[in-house]
């Protein structure tokens, strides 16, 4: 399921809503989402997960065409943790 | 701090101009669009968000960490996270703690 999936079975659910409300909406979410890590702020949703940051330390690296070593720097990186509802409605062996 | 649903749907309410139930049913239903995909087997792509995708996990052997006795862990099916190039990008600019 692509974005643009999701949009059109949201608004075939919603059907109250305009499709462009429906479009606006997954993109306010998503943009909401994606700011709140770029912040280093957690997201949490019960049943479905929640979306932290893992520190990676800093590293030597190797530029691979050249062989050239290079310093690269800390950084963080995004992190899920699926939820209990999630993981056992996507595990059949549950089911 | 971090973001809940409720702040999700007030900023729907804002932004959107959606209603405060609309706000919170459609916050809802987004969570539950993806749940119902993945547990019907479809991996779900965010473009400029990132990718959920479903990975086959054979049986292993596994310990119960409390008595040492060895049981083991059955097949299943789990989801993983795979942050998008965009995501990816501005999520590292973000300087923190460092933990």
């Amino acid at each position: 399921m692509t974005k643009s999936e999701l949009i059109d079975r949201l608004a075939d659910e919603q059907q109250h809503l305009a499709h462009l409300d429906v479009e606006l909406g997954v993109k306010s979410i998503l943009e909401q989402m994606s700011g709140s890590l770029a912040g280093g702020d957690r997201i949490e949703i019960r049943g479905f997960g929640s979306f932290s940051l893992h520190y990676r330390a800093p590293r030597m690296g190797r530029n691979p065409k050249t062989g050239e070593s290079v310093a690269l720097p800390g950084k963080h990186v995004p992190h899920f943790k699926p939820g209990k509802a999630l993981r056992e409605r996507v595990d059949y062996s549950k089911s | 701090m971090s973001l809940t649903k409720a702040e999700m749907a007030d900023r729907l309410f804002d932004e959107v101009g959606l209603n405060k139930r609309e706000a919170k049913e459609f916050v809802d239903a987004f969570f539950e669009a993806i749940r119902s995909a993945l547990e019907g087997g479809e991996n779900v792509k965010l473009s400029g968000f990132g990718n959920f995708q479903l990975r086959e996990k054979n049986q292993r052997p596994g310990r119960n960490p409390k008595t040492g006795e060895e049981i083991p862990i059955s097949a299943r099916r789990v989801v993983t996270f795979r942050p998008g190039q965009k995501l990816r990008a501005r999520v590292e600019a973000y300087v923190g703690s460092g933990d």
